[in-house]
């Protein structure tokens, strides 16, 4: 009885505390996998397979959610986030995906990761009313609310980068000639297309030479030397890792030094700048819009110091000095301050409907000055970057906070 | 015309990488009368395990020869304890085995040591080989190394009467045995040399397309295609042939416009084909005949 009286006060107090809020408190309201107690999230990362390093931003998401329920939860209630492995294969997202939504019943499908495998459930997400949400993969289609209202990107989109790289042309090398190097598929057209558009007109004259290559290329070594005999002067990189460090050391050896733009995708310093040769990526432009964690700039800064206190107490096995554990991290937070915005009305429709309402949110690891904007028409959460420059040692951030924003 | 000229020597370039592959596709050849789809897994292995050692300090060139005898060791022990069961099964099983090394080796070596790519030292320095750089140190040395190679295996197959017995018990198993070669032994051995030889490819071939457990996949289809085109029983043809799938690539890639360079693997592929229909054996190779 005892029990039942201290209930019935915390539940009196519970409703003084809702009438001060509003009225969302007092009409609970619960969409397949949300609760009194706990909300399921469900994910699908590669933790196996080629593209296994992603793994990494599926951990550290974990441990996020870990640090958020040990401190109480979001609005009382616990995530469960429910992260199944697909090995970056589209057949596999599909079939686990499946299992999300058919058997776990989950809340929604949170950080799917790659380009494929976002693809391949792009249609039944959108049917099945689920939300698809914060997808891992920068390809431009994910910002498209009018034909699919339940799939929303995160990260700054592949167009929008290529805008600002054209921007930056313009302004910086109105005379240049631009040598392009792109995967053939939608990733690296995307960039392209963003680029072309953001120099308008001068495209044609500006552009002197496109080569495109294939995943299945041993090398790129061909199209670096048809780039070098186009007399470009301005090299714009739209390469994934392996091909990326290729490219680098290749152009370095045959001696072309072009103005080096290289694309978000590739430009981390361990796994791409160190095995193509600190000396050879020396001068490399790129662009950022998260905190590099290597990058003493940020050792005082507050957001970097409670993330490195986040990853000592609940990852400790992660490495500090990936860009994935920082990503994970963020993207987490910025799917927490979604379900705040919920509060008590966790349905599917809800969720989609406050994650087009986020306001100039700054992340802690995000870039200062760099917000997330949302809205019923904007399915581009991150629209902005910052131009980088690469010393022989770090990359340096240089110029304002640049906008590419695509038409919608 | 400069053009022309950097194409076609950065077509020898990635020729040699072919070249160092098919040289090991026809070892294996060599010495079992199959392919063995696993070849560029192997090799790959081998040189992960080259890159281990360098890492734990040893010098490049001790690191090159541990690993040259620990692949010989490791390709014997393959045949053994893989592939000695299967020995009277059809070749189906063989595939089916072959395939499965493939898929086994390349998880684990994702496993061991991750996805990302790693560069790993080329023993012959940085920079041009020439004033103009149209050929970098390193592709030049693994041009010199897999004609070095191919002399090798040359004077080994006709000169020695180990290599003599290798070709022995692989064309002809029933004859070879009755002859008291210890027919097995021979298929092991040629294993283990197809493993060495494919480790020293790898470790040639990482310095350019970087390390990582993918890395051969698509190199070992080139590779098949040189061994095609200068015939599966030719090391010497094989070599020629890798070096001509390098250059007529990039030639193609480059003055083919739309369908050269979107089609460079499907390029490949063909001259697989064309070779098969006009001249099964491969240009250099002896035609197959089979006594009735």
């Amino acid at each position: 009885m005892r029990m039942n009286k201290r209930a019935l006060l915390t539940s009196i107090a519970a409703s003084a505390v809702a009438a001060a809020a509003g009225p969302a408190f007092a009409e609970k309201k619960y969409g397949p996998g949300a609760s009194d107690t706990e909300i399921k999230v469900g994910n699908t990362m590669p933790y196996s397979g080629p593209a296994s390093a992603y793994g990494l931003i599926g951990k550290s998401i974990e441990a996020y959610y870990k640090k958020i329920n040990a401190e109480g939860g979001v609005n009382g209630r616990k995530i469960n986030f429910i992260s199944y492995d697909d090995a970056y294969s589209p057949p596999k997202t599909v079939e686990q995906v499946r299992k999300l939504v058919e058997s776990d019943e989950v809340l929604l499908v949170f950080q799917p990761l790659g380009t494929p495998s976002n693809s391949a459930i792009h249609k039944y997400m959108n049917a099945k009313k689920v939300p698809q949400l914060f997808v891992a993969t920068g390809a431009t289609k994910w910002g498209d609310p009018k034909n699919f209202p339940w799939t929303m990107g995160w990260q700054p989109n592949y167009q929008s980068e290529g805008r600002i790289y054209a921007e930056y042309l313009m302004k910086n090398r109105p005379q240049g000639k631009i040598g392009i190097l792109f995967q053939n598929d939608d990733y690296g057209k995307d960039y392209v297309k963003g680029m072309k558009d953001g120099l308008g007109d001068k495209a044609k004259t500006m552009i002197v030479s496109e080569q495109p290559y294939e995943t299945s290329d041993p090398t790129v070594d061909s199209q670096i030397i048809n780039l070098k005999s186009s007399s470009a002067d301005v090299f714009f990189n739209v390469t994934t890792p392996k091909f990326a460090a290729q490219a680098i050391k290749k152009a370095h050896e045959i001696g072309w030094t072009p103005l080096h733009l290289l694309n978000n995708v590739s430009n981390s310093v361990g796994s791409v700048l160190k095995p193509a040769g600190l000396d050879a990526s020396k001068d490399i432009l790129s662009t950022a819009y998260l905190k590099d964690p290597t990058d003493s700039t940020w050792d005082n800064d507050p957001g970097k110091k409670d993330w490195l206190a986040f990853m000592d107490k609940y990852f400790p096995e992660g490495d500090k000095t990936s860009s994935f554990t920082v990503y994970g991290y963020s993207v987490a937070q910025t799917l927490l301050q979604v379900l705040k915005q919920c509060g008590d009305d966790l349905t599917r429709e809800n969720v989609m409907k406050q994650a087009a309402s986020l306001k100039d949110l700054q992340l802690a690891m995000a870039l200062p000055g760099i917000k997330i904007n949302t809205s019923e028409k904007d399915f581009f959460p991150f629209e902005q970057m910052q131009m980088q420059k690469f010393n022989g040692e770090r990359w340096e951030l240089f110029g304002p906070i640049m906008s590419g924003e695509v038409g919608s | 015309m400069e053009l022309f000229l950097h194409q076609v020597l950065a077509g020898l370039a990635t020729g040699g990488i072919y070249a160092c592959m098919a040289l090991a596709v026809v070892m294996i050849y060599q010495a079992i009368d199959h392919l063995n789809f696993a070849q560029g897994e192997m090799a790959m292995f081998s040189t992960f395990i080259a890159w281990q050692l360098i890492q734990w300090g040893l010098p490049y060139w001790l690191a090159f020869g541990a690993t040259i005898a620990i692949s010989f060791v490791a390709g014997v022990a393959i045949e053994r304890v893989v592939l000695k069961p299967l020995h009277n099964a059809p070749v189906l099983s063989h595939v089916v085995a072959f395939i499965a090394l493939l898929a086994i080796l390349n998880s684990a070596a994702g496993f061991i040591w991750d996805y990302t790519i790693k560069s790993f030292p080329t023993p012959f320095g940085n920079g041009p080989l020439f004033e103009q750089g149209l050929m970098s140190k390193h592709d030049g040395g693994m041009i010199a190394v897999t004609l070095l190679m191919l002399a090798f295996l040359y004077l080994f197959f006709r000169h020695t009467r180990i290599g003599l017995a290798m070709r022995a018990a692989a064309a002809n198993p029933e004859s070879a045995r009755l002859a008291g070669i210890r027919v097995g032994w021979m298929t092991a051995l040629g294993w283990g040399m197809a493993a060495a030889i494919g480790s020293v490819a790898g470790m040639l071939i990482a310095p350019v397309v970087f390390l990582e457990p993918n890395m051969m996949l698509s190199i070992l289809l080139y590779g098949f295609a040189g061994a095609v085109v200068g015939g599966l029983t030719s090391p010497g043809g094989a070599v020629l042939g890798g070096f001509l799938v390098g250059i007529v690539e990039n030639l193609a890639g480059t003055y083919i416009p739309v369908v050269g360079r979107e089609m460079k693997l499907t390029i490949a592929l063909f001259i697989i084909v064309a070779v098969l229909c006009v001249k099964p054996s491969g240009l250099f190779g002896r035609p197959i005949v089979t006594r009735v």
